[in-house]
């Protein structure tokens, strides 16, 4: 079982609904060459470091999927550079760590450090906030 | 009252002048994967022009030095990095 990633940004001019549908479409293309959906990421509107076709923003997907024979790559490789509502897309192959990255990822294993501590100063603001609240109870009565 | 030999000892720093060991944070860290989408991870290893940092300065092993170049340029292909830049830090 191989495992590949296509990145690919959408023109940021379509509607929501739209590009939507557009990431859809991949993925039934996807399946239809006989692949199955790992997972699919939705990163957002991002502005570009650098404009593309004269737009400075676009919106990011990242589609991970899981195949036997890749003989279908370089088609459907083709089939995107003919999708017009795409400004960009990269396929890469996943090594073995790269699997496992996407795997802790989903589970929230990596930056766990920075999660951590955000959810300590959660805590410390909430506490904050139960150590207050009786002094103003206090007085109003 | 002088100070005997062993307090001017520690009157000045030994440390001084030492320079640090580098050392490669892939390997000490056990990193085994580089994601080309993480813009802020990759931005510790390119200058402010958003040129790659050599190997000499960075510390990084050969192989997750070529690892970081491949990371770099697919994030520039996206344009999660600029290819020239000016002051990006």
């Amino acid at each position: 079982m191989r495992h590949y990633e296509v990145t690919f940004i959408a023109d940021p001019v379509l509607s929501g609904d739209e590009v939507k549908a557009t990431a859809q479409h991949i993925q039934d293309e996807l399946k239809r060459f006989g692949a199955n959906i790992v997972a699919v990421d939705e990163m957002g509107l991002r502005q570009l470091a650098y404009p593309i076709n004269k737009r400075s923003s676009g919106v990011y997907y990242c589609i991970e999927f899981a195949c036997e024979a890749a003989d279908f790559i370089g088609k459907f490789e083709l089939n995107m550079k003919r999708n017009e509502k795409l400004l960009r897309f990269l396929t890469v192959k996943l090594d073995k760590y790269g699997v496992k990255y996407n795997d802790d990822k989903r589970n929230g294993l990596i930056g766990k450090r920075a999660a951590a501590k955000k959810a300590a100063e959660e805590a410390a603001a909430l506490a904050l906030e139960d150590s207050l609240t009786p002094d103003v109870i206090d007085l109003d009565a | 009252m002088a100070a005997s030999r062993e307090d001017v000892k520690f009157l000045s720093n030994p440390r001084i002048g030492l320079r640090r060991k580098k050392y490669c944070r892939f390997r000490k860290f056990g990193i085994k994967y580089i994601d080309y989408k993480d813009p802020d991870f990759l931005l510790q290893f390119i200058n402010e022009q958003g040129k790659l940092l050599p190997r000499r300065i960075t510390g990084n092993s050969l192989k997750y030095q070529r690892r970081v170049a491949t990371a770099v340029k697919r994030a520039r292909h996206l344009a999660i990095l600029p290819f020239l830049a000016d002051l990006m830090k």
